[in-house]
């Protein structure tokens, strides 16, 4: 056992210890803060690259790549309940990664957040968040997890809702932290359910865990009421918590909401990090997810991961859709989220850990460079949100162009040459030879194509044509004091964390190629070498041509809507969203074809995103209302119970032994006389009596 | 030495009345004085005291032709029980520092409470822990008739009561043993180490434990909470929710559970798919849970949300209890602490910081004041309160919903959906009752102006500090209490209840 694993808890420690320290500091500490915060990520950062190479120097050497470090947490009788952190491939993966575009958008914030008075709570909890996330990725216990699930869950709360004085802030921060605790409760209950079943939450436990071979031979043969393995069962309840906090359908709906919370925070947070979890979750738990009754099933996919896939594949469809249809820049990068994090849960439905991952960390830079670009772009416009007024930033943010069209080409992914062309590659292939059916594949291909056509519209509404930009509205909606009419490119401090996210939104994609799947066998703790034969496996090439058309044809077909003719004005209708006569007029009369398309096929498209839309604010939103006032009206009964019966009965018994105490009370008037009568009447009534009996 | 905890506070009420009247001040510092020893023992006891098992302090005869003794134990529950009734003494002092208000009877009162409690939580002899268990009710009953708020006298009489008729069930029950039993002892290890037959044990069981559980608000014994909690001086709800309420529970495992475990055993023929007083009791709990956290949900004062969210906690606590595996019971132990700890701080917040202040606890009306900004601390400890109230992994409450959750997954499997429900409920109206207190509109704020409200002063700070960081290192390291709180409950007192109903 080496230092570094021994000592990797102070990986999470450090930023906690960070935010501590922060909370503590005055508000005019602003420097204190961001050092402290930017300061212990670092040191984090260069932990975890040591603990990267550690894995792989263990893998090259041949040895189990997986070490964990457990200590007992608290006692009851006998037992233990034990907590630990563990350091294998997965782990070392996402601990690189979090610490580094963490890192990264630590930096970009302290120009992102200059202007704000709050500027050291806003590190406080950035530095909080970040040692919760890397608690998550590192811990060896369920338990421990969800522990650290929950702060991420607090962090993202208090990060949404940072300007609270905004009601849309406040209530989105709302939102989001009931609609992932309803996830949560699933996970709960899995989390409850798999330790009565196996006496552990250890993952790991040379043997003895609940990830190893001992308990899932036990989970998968115990057969429930319902003739479900508890095994699959388990897994459902964690899914939902992995699709509350990945925005999964129907659990998205906080998560375009969840951008009134600051840009850096949208980057870190709802893109890059958090919202993965839920993916990260899924492939921590891949053996339980994939456990099998009996031998020779190893290829049949199990039902805890068709749900998966096909929860993924809707998904990333349903997302894409509504994106296309939304003029908030960050809002259409919140679409285009939920729309990847689908493919990431089907990518670890139909080929495993090592696609989805790679999607995920692909996935974590170019949308982290992406939401940065918007946010440079938000930023540059004033506090600008709305694509239809802005238009020409190429010309004034030449460097943040250059930086979001890589994005935008790697979300896309535009082949060859960007990470997101491989990851999504693979997701795909492996869709196409899924078992059980072949509609996610297709339902990913149609995404793809969703996906190249709303980011080509994004980026030519942003950034070609001449600026819309409207002096007026700008100017109230950020800090004053240096509100410009014209765009401006943002400082150095922003554009280089873009600079360098841009580069690994290409260069990633090269470490996971078929020819070069170093990122596969790297988790799965294989060798690797190179051979270009693989390019020639049956189903690969052609995937890979199908798909890379499909990317060609949505960037034509954005180009087709959007970059032909620049956008006029910020109030000229969307000339694929709404079709009417005004865009008939300017784009219609040269080209009668493409108006008979958009009237009947594009229409068809266009009124079905809109029903997507229309599905998302009234039928799943509605759900969650209609749950939430159904509990509400419930409250209120036993509320009228509590007040009305219980209390009244309290009431009455109480005003019954007074009443009857009055009654009493009357016999005792303390007047001699009326006692004297009393008397008398009872005597006669006695000698009455007392003679009538004798008489018998 | 854990004896002086009883005498100086009694002792300390005493002096209180000898003082001057005129000097509340004297009588502040007085107060804190004495609770700070009792404090100060009970810590250092606490801290020496590792190994949990039953440790007598005082024996001495006192009613020798009844065979009642004087006689004053302490084992790991009580530990942890006396504890907190320190941590509470104290921070309650200190927030209520700003009493002027016939002070120095105020604070004979309190300490005369807080004595009682530390000798309820000590005796070992049972006819001496009904004395102490009947002395509580006292100083309860005019702290808030006196320095109370809303309603006060309908919320004092209410509680009282209540508590009159919880003890007179017990008294019955206890006499109804004495004699069975036959041994002229009242002590408690004797009478739970004596034989009563399984027909007996049935009725006394539900009648002791009813007697108790009343204490700790068992739906649908519930009421007189929120409403005497409401009425209450702050101290006086932070003790009422911190420790009395415990007293209850206290007296559900210690008495009746010790004394009747045969009780806990099946009917042997189920009424409404209920099969023994073991199941009825953990129905009740669960309803309390949800109940409670339902009621929480819309009420419109500040201090009612607190009092019902004591109602869900406490039903965790009696479901803790109902599980009897060794888990679900030293998860009730350890919620016994945190919920006096938690529940002290809401109170603190709610009734010293904000209403002291603004004097109003109307949500609606505490929203426009933009309190987060007149009086962020407040907001700050409320959030931190809530959010360890809701269960957020860090702080205790956490540690004990998920020992408790655990054992009632093994006991009832099908009650924990529920408990969730109550879980997820609890989310609700905590984070309702922070968003409408603390963090509403502020458009509507800065329309109306408001005369600046004091800020919080130094004992309020400290009182809340001390609150939150014993939440937290129970949270973090939960050993800290189960170190004393399982062997306490492997010692030879619930011989009987292991044989009986425990799994």
């Amino acid at each position: 056992m080496t230092w570094i694993v021994q000592n990797l808890w102070l990986v999470p420690a450090l930023p906690t210890v960070a935010a501590g320290i922060g909370a503590l500091a005055r508000r005019r500490n602003r420097v204190l803060a961001a050092s402290l915060a930017i300061g212990s990520m670092s040191v984090s950062f260069l932990l975890s690259v040591v603990a990267f190479a550690h894995v792989l120097s263990l893998g090259n050497r041949g040895l189990a790549t997986r070490q964990v470090v457990d200590f007992r947490w608290f006692q009851f009788g006998n037992q233990w309940l034990k907590l630990g952190w563990m350091l294998d491939p997965l782990t070392a993966v996402m601990l690189v990664m979090v610490t580094f575009v963490g890192l990264l958008i630590f930096i970009y914030s302290v120009g992102y957040m200059e202007h704000d008075e709050n500027f050291t709570r806003f590190f406080c909890f950035l530095a909080l968040f970040a040692g919760a996330m890397l608690g998550v990725v590192l811990s060896n216990s369920l338990l421990l997890l969800f522990m650290c699930w929950e702060l991420v869950g607090l962090t993202s709360y208090l990060l949404i809702g940072f300007w609270y004085h905004k009601p849309e802030a406040a209530a989105a921060a709302k939102k989001a932290f009931i609609v992932t605790r309803i996830g949560d409760l699933g996970f709960f209950l899995g989390m409850a359910w798999l330790y009565a079943q196996s006496g552990t939450l250890l993952f790991y436990d040379n043997g003895a865990g609940c990830l190893e071979h001992a308990a899932l031979a036990v989970l998968v043969v115990h057969v429930t009421a319902v003739g479900m393995a508890a095994s699959t069962g388990i897994a459902l309840l964690i899914f939902c918590g992995a699709a509350g906090k990945s925005g999964q359908v129907p659990l998205h709906v906080w998560l375009p909401d969840a951008m009134e919370g600051p840009t850096p925070v949208s980057a870190l947070i709802h893109a890059a990090t958090m919202v993965a979890a839920g993916v990260f979750l899924i492939a921590r738990v891949y053996p339980l997810m994939s456990a099998h009754a009996g031998p020779g099933l190893g290829l049949t996919p199990t039902t805890a991961l068709i749900v998966v896939t096909w929860v993924g594949a809707i998904t990333a469809v349903f997302a894409a859709l509504i994106a296309i249809a939304q003029y908030d820049i960050k809002r259409i990068l919140a679409y285009s989220t939920i729309s990847q994090l689908g493919y990431m849960m089907m990518g670890l439905g139909v080929g495993g850990v090592a696609v989805g991952m790679f999607h995920l960390i692909t996935h974590a830079f170019f949308k982290s460079l992406l939401f940065l670009g918007a946010g440079s772009v938000i930023h540059g416009c004033n506090g600008e949100q709305d694509i239809r007024k802005m238009g020409g930033l190429r010309k004034f943010m030449p460097i943040t162009f250059l930086a979001y069209a890589v994005g935008m080409l790697a979300l896309c992914g535009f082949p060859l040459f960007f990470s997101g062309f491989w990851s999504k590659d693979a997701i795909l292939h492996a869709a196409s030879t899924w078992s059980v059916s072949r509609t996610p594949y297709y339902l990913g291909a149609f995404g793809a194509l969703l996906t190249a056509f709303y980011m080509t519209r994004q980026v030519y509404y942003v950034f070609a044509g001449a600026s819309r930009l409207d002096a007026s509205t700008a100017a109230s909606a950020h800090a004053s004091s240096h509100a410009t009419a014209t765009p401006h490119e943002s400082p150095a401090i922003m554009t280089i964390p873009l600079t360098i996210l841009a580069a690994f939104a290409m260069l990633l994609g090269f470490v996971g190629t078929p020819a070069w799947p170093w990122f596969q066998s790297f988790l799965q703790d294989r060798g690797v070498a190179l051979h270009l034969a693989a390019f020639s496996e049956p189903g690969l090439l052609p995937v890979m041509l199908s798909s890379s058309l499909i990317v060609l044809l949505g960037l034509a077909l954005g180009w087709w809507f959007y970059g032909r003719k620049p956008i006029a004005s910020a109030e000229a209708p969307d000339s694929f969203g709404r079709l009417q006569p005004h865009a008939f007029s300017i784009l219609g009369h040269a080209f009668y074809v493409d108006a008979l398309y958009r009237a009947t096929l594009l229409r068809l498209n266009a009124a079905w995103s809109r029903i997507c839309d229309w599905l998302d604010r009234w039928v799943w939103n509605g759900a969650v209302q209609t749950v939430s006032y159904t509990v509400l009206a419930f409250a209120w009964l036993d509320n009228l119970v509590d007040t009305k019966v219980v209390n009244a009965g309290f009431d009455e018994g109480c005003e019954t032994v007074s009443r009857s105490g009055q009654v009493l009370a009357l016999l005792q008037g303390g007047r001699v006389q009326s006692y004297l009568r009393m008397i008398g009447v009872a005597l006669v009534a006695l000698a009455v009596f007392l003679l009538w009996g004798a008489t018998r | 030495m854990l004896a002086w905890t009883i005498y100086i506070s009694f002792l300390g009420a005493l002096l209180l009345l000898l003082l001057p009247k005129s000097n509340a001040a004297a009588a502040r510092v007085l107060a804190l004085l004495a609770a700070l020893v009792t404090f100060a023992i009970t810590l250092v006891f606490f801290l020496q005291h590792r190994t949990g098992e039953m440790l007598t302090v005082t024996d001495v005869s006192w009613i020798p032709s009844l065979g009642i003794r004087y006689h004053l134990a302490a084992d790991g529950i009580s530990l942890v029980l006396l504890l907190l009734t320190g941590i509470i003494a104290v921070t309650g002092i200190l927030f209520s520092w700003n009493i002027e208000h016939r002070a120095n009877e105020f604070f004979a009162f309190y300490l005369l409470l807080i004595g009682s409690v530390y000798g309820v939580f000590l005796s070992y002899d049972l006819l001496l822990l009904f004395v102490f268990y009947e002395i509580v009710i006292i100083p309860k009953y005019f702290l808030i008739a006196i320095w109370g708020s809303t309603r006060r006298e309908y919320g004092a009489m209410k509680l009282v009561l209540y508590s009159f008729i919880g003890s007179a069930m017990v008294l019955v029950g206890l006499i109804a043993a004495y004699v069975v039993a036959g041994a002229k002892t009242m002590a408690l290890g004797d009478l739970a180490g004596f034989p009563f037959s399984a027909h007996f044990q049935m009725w006394a069981f539900p009648l002791v434990f009813v007697g108790f559980a009343i204490l700790a608000g068992l739906w649908p014994f519930h009421t007189w909470a929120p409403t005497g909690h409401v009425a209450a001086p702050t101290a006086a709800s932070m003790l009422l929710a911190g420790v009395v309420m415990k007293l209850g529970a206290y007296g559900c495992l210690r008495v009746a559970m010790t004394l009747f475990p045969l009780g806990l055993a099946p009917w042997g023929f189920h009424v409404l798919g209920l099969g023994s007083w073991r199941e009825v009791f953990a129905v009740l709990a669960v309803i309390g849970i949800v109940y409670g956290a339902m009621v929480a949900l819309v009420q419109k004062d500040f201090k009612f949300v607190i009092g019902y969210s004591s109602v869900s906690h406490m039903g965790f606590i009696l479901l803790g209890l109902m599980t009897l595996n060794q888990i679900g019971l030293s998860g009730a132990v350890v919620q016994m602490f945190s919920h006096g700890i938690l529940a002290g701080l809401m109170f603190a917040v709610v009734g010293r910081m904000v209403y002291d202040r603004t004097h109003t606890r109307e949500l609606a009306l505490l929203g426009p004041m933009d309190l987060n900004k007149a009086i962020p601390f407040a907001a700050a400890t409320f959030v931190v309160a809530g959010m360890a109230s809701m269960g957020l992994p860090g702080f205790s409450g956490f540690v004990a919903e998920l020992m408790i959750v655990i054992g009632v997954w093994h006991a009832f499997p099908i009650l924990t959906v529920l408990v969730g429900l109550g879980l997820v409920v609890g989310v609700a109206y905590i984070w309702r009752a922070m968003q409408k207190a603390f963090f509403a509109e502020a458009d509507r704020a800065s329309a109306a102006p408001h005369a600046p409200l004091p800020p919080i002063t130094l004992p309020e700070r400290l009182g809340a500090i001390v609150l939150i960081v014993a939440s937290v290192i129970v949270g973090l390291y939960p050993q800290v209490l189960l170190n004393i709180i399982v062997p306490a409950l492997n010692s030879p007192l619930f011989n009987g209840l292991r044989q009986g109903g425990w799994r």
